[in-house]
């Protein structure tokens, strides 16, 4: 990878779009249109809905990711946990409107629930502790 | 790809363990005692996170004497590097198509 500096804390991919948040809002949110672009499912834009995004099955894995709506901010925010595998993670959106069209930045991260544990005072998130393993990592590529 | 990381993603996903393999990877070996005088929960918890992250081949553990002596083995994040590489790859690909299907819905 090129940039393991940014590569490593969470995934987060930014693009701007020359269309409108409205309508980017809509292929983030309608079923059909979400297929277009991500994946088949059975999304509904309602917090705490249980759905299903589905990749090409693999050997040992059917292919069948489990979401939950977490937060939805229409034209704004959408959230939803992420599983596969025993892995969780959060994916989530964020539109800003600009001058050319839409802001659009999507971080998955978390890969577990956070439980509430404190160290030493402090909540430890992921991306504090992947910043402190930064050159760690990156020694592993 | 998700099986291999399982244990790993698993032992990661607890903070208080993040941050203890985090200290021995910074500071080097630790006793379980030394551990425990930091972390702001009890020895038997401190010895059940490190049984997980050595599940998990994030730590290795050294007798000596009565007391246990614990390092990192950051090499065990291979997996979740690989995992970050998979899925950044995988939504630029995504981000590709929802560009190219915003343009179609202009229509």
């Amino acid at each position: 990878m090129t940039q393991p500096d940014t590569a490593i804390r969470s995934v987060i991919v930014e693009r701007e779009f020359p269309h409108p948040p409205e309508k980017v809002w809509r292929a983030l949110t309608e079923s059909s249109l979400i297929e277009q672009w991500l994946l088949k499912n059975d999304f509904q834009p309602v917090v705490g809905r249980l759905f299903n995004l589905r990749r090409e099955p693999i050997a040992n894995w059917n292919g069948v990711i489990t979401c939950q709506v977490l937060a939805v901010e229409p034209c704004r925010t959408l959230s939803y946990s992420w599983g596969t595998l025993g892995v969780d993670t959060v994916v989530t959106f964020t539109l800003t409107p600009t001058d050319a069209g839409t802001h659009l930045r999507m971080e998955q991260s978390g890969f577990g629930p956070d439980r509430h544990a404190n160290y030493k005072g402090a909540r430890y998130g992921w991306n504090k502790f992947l910043d402190n393993l930064e050159r760690v990592v990156a020694g592993l590529q | 790809m998700p099986t291999a990381a399982d244990n790993l993603f698993r032992a990661l996903a607890d903070p208080t363990r993040r941050a203890i393999f985090e200290r021995l990877t910074r500071d080097g070996e630790q006793t379980v005692h030394a551990l425990t005088a930091r972390a702001g929960v009890s020895q038997p918890m401190v010895s059940k996170h490190l049984s997980a992250l050595r599940r998990a081949r994030l730590v290795r553990p050294r007798r000596c004497g009565r007391e246990t002596h614990y390092h990192a083995r950051p090499e065990a994040l291979a997996p979740l590097v690989d995992w970050i590489a998979h899925y950044s790859d995988f939504w630029q690909d995504k981000f590709d198509r929802l560009g190219e299907l915003l343009e179609r819905m202009d229509k």
